[in-house]
C-alpha cells in the first residue's frame, strides 16, 4: 500500500500513514493541536494550515470549499476531519 | 437625578442624536440571562432607528416577547414603507426576535449582516422559511441613507463569530452590538442618569467577552480612532457621558497583567493538585521540580484543597501550560478538579498545554478522565499523563520529575528530537 509522511509542526512529530488516511485519523491519536468540533466538515473548528505539500492532500469537496470560505480561511487552510493523506505534507493548528 | 426620561412609561422612541432614536424594550423581570449570566436588576433589548433623507435604518432588533413594545416605538416615528435597512450587529435571539416580524412588515427593507452571520440567518430564519436576500459586509463597507452613512467594523468573536459594529459617522454613534454593554435595566436609559452599574458593566465583560480577549483588542484597534460622541449598545446603558472611558477600561480588561510582570519571554506553568493520604501530592511536587529545571518556565504549585476557585481561574487564564493531580476514589477524579475543570467557560484554554496525574489505589481512571476534559476544552495533552499505584517508589518519583521536565521543554519548544512513527504502531 502507499505510504506518505504527515509531519504535525506545531509537536514536531512526523507519522508515516497508509495513502487516504484522514488527517483527523493521526492528528488526535498523537495529540497535535488541531481541534475538532463537529467531525463531519460543517463547524470549521478542525481548519489546519498546510506549509508543505498542499498538493498532496485530497481536492476540497464543495461543502469543504463553502464552510472554509465561511470562516475566512486562508490560502492552503483546510479541514483536517475532511483532507485526505496522498503525500508527503506538513500542517499546523490555523 | 433627572426624571425627564421615563421609558417605562411610553412606547415612544426615543431620540438621542439628531434623526437616531432608542427603540428598545425594558426586561426588568429577568433574573438569570442564557442560563449562565445573573441579573440583578433585569436587562434592556436595545434596537436603535436612524433616519436618513432617504430611508430608514433599523439597527438590531429584540428577543421575541418584547416584539410589541419595540414595534410600538418604532411606529412612533417612522412608516414601515420608509425602513431600507435593516444591520444586525449580532444575531443571537435576543436581538433577533422581532426580525421574522420585522421582515414581514417590512418586505423592501435590506438585510445587512457580516459574512459570518450568513449560517447563522439561515439558521434562523429557517421556520418561517421564504425567500429572503442579504448583504454581507466588512470593515470600509458603508450604506447611505441618503444625507447620512452607516459604516460597518468587521469585530468577530464578540462574542459569536458573526458579531460587528455599526458607525454614524455624522453623530459619532456607534452601534457597538454586544461590546460595552451589560446586563441593566434602567428606565432613565443613559449612562448619567441612571443607577451605579458598574458592576454589571465588569461582570458583563467577565462572562461574555473575557474568552475573546485577543479578538478585544482587534476590535479596539478599529474603535480606537473613531471620534465617539456615544456608544450604543445592544444591552443596558446608552454611553453618551464620556463614552471613552469604557473603551479604555475595555483595553484595561483586556491587557495581560502576568506577561507584564514575569517578563514577556518567560512561560507559565500551573500545577493544581489534590492528594488525600500525601501520594498525589508527593507527584507534584517531584513535577513541579522538574519543571522548574527548565529555564524560561515559572512553575507554580497550589493544593486545591486551600484555594477558592475564583483566583484560580484568573491564574489558568494566564498560564501556558496547566497540570492537575487527583487521585482516583471510586473510579473518578475528585470533585474539587471536577470543579475548577467546570469553571473555566469564561477564559480561553485553546492550544494551553495540559497533562495530568494521580496516585490510586485500584484502578486509577481519574488521570485519563482529567485528560479527556483538557482535550474537550481544547487544550493539548503532549504526553500521557503519569499514574502510580500508592506510595511513588524512587524511580516513579524520577519518572514525575522527567514528566514535568519534559512539559516544561514542551512549553519552551526544546521538546527532545522525536522519531518518525507509524500509524500503524498508534494505539
Amino acid at each position: 500500500m502507499a505510504k506518505a509522511k504527515i509531519t504535525f509542526e506545531d509537536i514536531e512529530q512526523t507519522v508515516n500513514v497508509p495513502a487516504g488516511t484522514r488527517v483527523i485519523e493521526v492528528s488526535e491519536k498523537i495529540g497535535a493541536g488541531i481541534i475538532y468540533g463537529c467531525r463531519e466538515g460543517d463547524c470549521g473548528s478542525c481548519m489546519m494550515h498546510v506549509t508543505d505539500g498542499w498538493n498532496n492532500l485530497t481536492e476540497p469537496s464543495v461543502l469543504e470549499e463553502k464552510v472554509l470560505k465561511e470562516n475566512m480561511a486562508s490560502r492552503h487552510d483546510r479541514l483536517a476531519c475532511q483532507a485526505q493523506i496522498i503525500g508527503d505534507c506538513k500542517v499546523k493548528p490555523a | 437625578m433627572n426624571t425627564a426620561i421615563d421609558v417605562s412609561r411610553h412606547r415612544d422612541a426615543v431620540e438621542f442624536a439628531d434623526g437616531v432614536y432608542w427603540i428598545g424594550a425594558l426586561d426588568p423581570t429577568l433574573r438569570t440571562f442564557d442560563i449562565i449570566l445573573s441579573t440583578a436588576n433585569g436587562t434592556t433589548y436595545n434596537a436603535y432607528l436612524v433616519k436618513g433623507s432617504e430611508g430608514v435604518a433599523v439597527i438590531d432588533t429584540v428577543k421575541e416577547n418584547f416584539s410589541d413594545e419595540f414595534f410600538a416605538r418604532l411606529e412612533s416615528e417612522v412608516d414601515y414603507a420608509d425602513i431600507k435597512v435593516i444591520v444586525l450587529n449580532h444575531l443571537e435571539p435576543d436581538h433577533t426576535g422581532a426580525l421574522p416580524e420585522l421582515m414581514r412588515r417590512a418586505p423592501q427593507a435590506k438585510l445587512y449582516i457580516s459574512q459570518r452571520a450568513t449560517s447563522m440567518l439561515k439558521a434562523l430564519l429557517r421556520p418561517s422559511a421564504g425567500v429572503f436576500e442579504y448583504t454581507t459586509v466588512k470593515t470600509g463597507d458603508s450604506v447611505s441613507l441618503g444625507d447620512r452613512t452607516l459604516r460597518f467594523l468587521h469585530t468577530p468573536f464578540l462574542h459569536w463569530p458573526d458579531t460587528q459594529c455599526t458607525y454614524l459617522e455624522d453623530e459619532a454613534v456607534l452601534f457597538s452590538g454586544d461590546v460595552f454593554g451589560c446586563h441593566y435595566c434602567d428606565k432613565r436609559l443613559f449612562n448619567d442618569l441612571v443607577g451605579d452599574f458598574r458592576f454589571s458593566f465588569d461582570y458583563y465583560y467577565a462572562h461574555i467577552m473575557r474568552p475573546f480577549k485577543k479578538h478585544v483588542m482587534d476590535a479596539l484597534k478599529l474603535i480606537e480612532p473613531l471620534k465617539l460622541k456615544q456608544i450604543a449598545p445592544t444591552h443596558g446603558p446608552i454611553l453618551r457621558e464620556r463614552p471613552r472611558r469604557y473603551v479604555t477600561h475595555y483595553r484595561e480588561l483586556s491587557t495581560s497583567s502576568l506577561s507584564s510582570e514575569i517578563g514577556g519571554d518567560d512561560q507559565s506553568m500551573v500545577i493544581f493538585y489534590m492528594s488525600s493520604y500525601g501520594n498525589t501530592a508527593r507527584m507534584a511536587e517531584e513535577i513541579s521540580a522538574g519543571a522548574g529545571d527548565v529555564e524560561g518556565v515559572r512553575v507554580s504549585l497550589y493544593d486545591l484543597e486551600g484555594g477558592e476557585t475564583e483566583p484560580f481561574v484568573d491564574l489558568i487564564e494566564e498560564a501556558d501550560a496547566l497540570l492537575f493531580g487527583s487521585p482516583t476514589i471510586n473510579g473518578d477524579a475528585v470533585k474539587p478538579v471536577w470543579d475548577l475543570l467546570s469553571s473555566l467557560a469564561v477564559v480561553n484554554l485553546k492550544g494551553k498545554l495540559g497533562g495530568a496525574f494521580g496516585s490510586y489505589g485500584w484502578s486509577g481512571e481519574a488521570v485519563k478522565m482529567i485528560e479527556d476534559r483538557m482535550r474537550g476544552l481544547k487544550m493539548h495533552i503532549p504526553r500521557e499523563g503519569m499514574r502510580v499505584k500508592l506510595i511513588p517508589t524512587d524511580e516513579e518519583l524520577d519518572e514525575c520529575r522527567g514528566f514535568g521536565r519534559f512539559i516544561a521543554q514542551t512549553l519552551v519548544g526544546k521538546s527532545p528530537e522525536k522519531a518518525v512513527i507509524d500509524f500503524a504502531d498508534l494505539a
